[in-house]
């Protein structure tokens, strides 16, 4: 983890200048049957400075489409500015919505055009495919991505994931009729479910994270529109 | 004595760049305080071809109309969006109307004095609303651009602008839906005796304070049709005692060289 | 320490050997026996030579209040006692700048350009507190990104387009964040929890009152001045005001009350005394 850069800047001479700060936050993507949400806290942090306590960084970016870049925050706001002017385009080009599939091609060359001089960012995008099922794309920094049921990522991601893995995808569960011999069959969660997840989640990693707290944005896709809930977190 | 070209002398560019538009289908233009409303006459080719896109966004605060050479058109509008995604992407705001209207004209003004180009064929209405409220101007390939009330371009528009004339009083404080109303009813006097407006040929596009600049097209502008009485424009030639009728008769009057287009012409190669 | 700035942020000879400019082919110079500046390969900004210390900023009811002092350090040497380092952009944005002068200046140049370009190209003014804000972000970023960065952190103050109070911080990274209270540099340490204290959400913004937030901004210069080695007990104020649509500028401001006695006798270090 660098120095805070402005800090290291002003007083020191001995720390090496690095273009980017990390800002790791946590982001969580699930997909459901009908819905797409995508959560993040609002924190912003640069080591253990709390910047702010309500940054947001999930965008509704228009067509139905949810994007966060997650890591360094002037990359991040770069790549989602970017995204938004070309989707723009797109429009005035095609006179259509952006599909999820069609943008998650277009952050893949976003990402991977700026192959040696990285956006030093992990992009997560939710929607609605085709069949209006929900939708989650995940990103690494330099555009290699894949469609999954969930996902998370940056600050605890780690502490998240595999959380995910139990919860959404039943991953080391078993069905109890079968005495533990049979996978527990896998199935959608409901719209309240997956808040109640992330909630649980977001609130388990504020006690174990010192990057994530004061308060958690949940934005869900659903056919009629992108809709917001906030819960707070502890400020600690 | 020096002679400076005019565009009314035949033998400069800017004479046909003027009369391009002058046969490109009309397009009419009107303010309110709050409102800027476009509208427009669409032409197909030939019976079986598309019609001519003539109102085309710019940004969710702008778009333009024109009347003319569509390709050079869609030149300048693909220039001004550009310029207002430069503008939200460098400093958070949307294009200014004044600084749009001018960045084309100083592109067109370049173009009548350098050798070996040739002026843009076409007239544009830009409409749009900034910090100062609504505005429409008329661009003209010359580089000259002024601000009107209500504007009329292309073929047959004096009618238009007459009717315009006679009640832009009203105006300002006019709702949207009346200037959507004025708009039709001007553009409707453009048309000739057996041409009447339809969803098909025409266009509606409106913009106001924190409303998007929002286009109606086919299906969509048969809301505004039926707030007409009558579609086509009958109505003042079958009025012998109408004083506009003079004028409706010979619309480009002043414009001495140029042949008045017929319905001949309209199939000419101009809004294709 | 070695005080020649061009041998700062470098390994140590003694410690190394000299540079290798061979190294990757960094140059097609003169290798050997370098003499001056010109025999080094290009180099961009590796570290800020004469830097001002904190901004420091708080939302109050009706605005903002921000302030900066008016040093400007050469290492550790006090080399400028009266540099201004807060900004008027226009009429309705102030931006106060920390870090490298010379990039400041660099900077009050750039958006001096920008209000004249901007009156030049509309009949009014029109350039909101936001939009310097987008387009510093836009200088900065653009200059981190050619990894040559202007070495500034920036807290912009002013009004929107709305009239509303707009208050946000952008750095030499192209970050940006806006919160109840910001501050750069050894403020974001000293300053922010007692501002915090004060102005932590909106509603706590709603309740403080004009004349609480001066002086809290006024205690935590004083706490400023105790704490950071390089900083001044004279400083620039502002006050941004939303219903007289004013921004107020006291240049000289004073830390008053300020206690050098034994710390034995002595509770609280510059805020109010027990």
């Amino acid at each position: 983890m660098t120095q805070p850069a402005t800090l290291a800047s002003d007083y020191s001479n001995e720390v090496a200048q690095e273009p980017i700060e990390h800002r790791f936050n946590p982001y969580t993507g699930i997909a459901g049957e009908d819905f797409a949400v995508l959560a993040g806290d609002t924190r912003n942090t640069s080591g253990y400075n709390i910047n702010s306590r309500y940054d947001p960084r999930v965008f509704d970016v228009g067509d139905n489409l949810l994007l966060t870049a997650n890591g360094f925050a002037a990359d991040s706001a770069q790549l989602i500015s970017v995204f938004k002017n070309q989707l723009e385009w797109y429009h005035f080009d095609h006179n259509k919505a952006l599909s999820p599939q069609s943008a998650a091609r277009f952050i893949q060359h976003l990402l991977y055009g700026k192959r040696f001089f990285p956006y030093y960012v992990y992009t997560i995008l939710a929607g609605l495919d085709e069949e209006g099922k929900g939708a989650i794309y995940s990103f690494d920094p330099v555009g290699s991505y894949e469609r999954e049921q969930c996902r998370a990522a940056g600050a605890a991601s780690s502490l998240i994931m595999p959380f995910l893995d139990n919860q959404v995808n039943f991953k080391n569960q078993m069905d109890p009729a079968s005495h533990g011999t049979e996978k527990r069959p896998l199935r959608y969660l409901s719209l309240e479910e997956v808040i109640q997840l992330v909630r649980d989640a977001f609130t388990s990693v504020t006690e174990r994270h010192i990057q994530v707290g004061d308060g958690l944005e949940i934005l869900i896709v659903t056919k009629d529109g992108v809709k917001t809930e906030y819960y707070p977190l502890k400020k600690d | 004595m020096v002679s400076v070209p005019n565009c009314r002398d035949s033998n400069t560019p800017s004479f046909y760049a003027l009369e391009a538009i002058k046969q490109g289908s009309a397009a009419v233009g009107i303010t309110s305080k709050t409102h800027v409303v476009l509208v427009a006459l669409k032409r197909n080719a030939e019976e079986l071809g598309s019609y001519q896109k003539k109102i085309i966004k710019v940004d969710n605060h702008m778009g333009i109309a024109l009347a003319g050479l569509a390709p050079d058109a869609r030149v300048l509008s693909n220039f001004l969006r550009q310029q207002a995604m430069n503008s939200k992407m460098v400093f958070n705001r949307p294009l200014n109307l004044g600084k749009a209207v001018y960045s084309i004209a100083d592109k067109a003004q370049d173009n009548t004095q350098s050798a070996g180009g040739r002026p843009y064929g076409v007239g544009l209405l830009v409409a749009g609303v900034d910090e100062n409220g609504a505005h429409l101007f008329e661009f003209q390939p010359s580089g000259s651009v002024l601000e009107y009330v209500g504007a009329a371009i292309g073929a047959r528009s004096q009618a238009a602008r007459t009717y315009l004339e006679r009640k832009y009083e009203d105006f300002a404080d006019a709702s949207k839906e009346q200037l959507i109303e004025d708009a039709l009813t001007a553009l409707r006097d453009t048309l000739s005796q057996d041409k009447e407006l339809n969803a098909q040929n025409t266009t509606v596009a409106v913009v106001g304070k924190g409303e998007n600049f929002t286009i109606y097209d086919d299906e969509d502008v048969q809301q505004w049709l039926d707030r007409l009485d009558t579609l086509s424009n009958n109505r003042n030639r079958n009025e012998p005692e109408d004083e506009e009728q003079e004028q409706e008769q010979d619309p480009e009057q002043p414009a001495e060289p140029a042949p008045e287009p017929s319905e001949q012409s309209d199939r000419m190669d101009t809004d294709e | 320490m070695n005080h020649d700035p061009f041998q700062w942020g470098k390994p140590l000879d003694s410690v190394y050997g000299p540079y290798n400019a061979k190294i990757a082919h960094a140059t097609n110079k003169r290798t050997t026996n370098i003499k001056d500046v010109s025999d080094f390969p290009t180099m961009h900004t590796q570290q800020p030579m004469i830097t001002g210390t904190s901004v420091i900023s708080v939302r109050y009811q009706d605005g903002v209040v921000l302030a900066a002092d008016n040093m400007g350090a050469y290492g550790s040497l006090m080399k400028l006692d009266d540099v201004e380092r807060i900004v008027k952009v226009g009429k309705d944005t102030i931006v106060g700048i920390s870090g490298d002068i010379s990039d400041m200046q660099h900077l009050h140049r750039i958006l001096d350009d920008l209000v004249v370009e901007d009156r030049y190209d509309m009949e009014s003014d029109h350039l909101k507190a936001n939009h310097v804000h987008e387009y510093l972000t836009r200088v900065l970023y653009n200059r981190r990104t050619k990894m040559d960065p202007l070495w500034n952190a920036c807290i912009v103050a002013g009004f929107d387009e709305q009239g509303e109070v707009f208050l946000k911080y952008v750095d030499l990274l192209g970050v940006t964040y806006t919160s109840p209270a910001l501050a750069t540099g050894f403020g974001a340490h000293l300053a922010i929890p007692l501002l915090r204290k004060k102005a932590d959400t909106d509603e706590d913004v709603k309740n403080l009152t004009k004349e609480d937030a001066v002086q809290l901004v006024k205690d935590c210069m004083k706490v400023l001045f105790y704490r950071d080695a390089r900083s001044l007990d004279k400083y620039t104020l502002c006050v941004v005001e939303k219903s007289t649509k004013q921004i107020e500028i006291q240049k000289d401001v004073k830390c008053e009350d300020m206690k050098w006695g034994f710390a034995k006798d002595i509770s609280g270090y510059g805020l109010p005394q027990l």
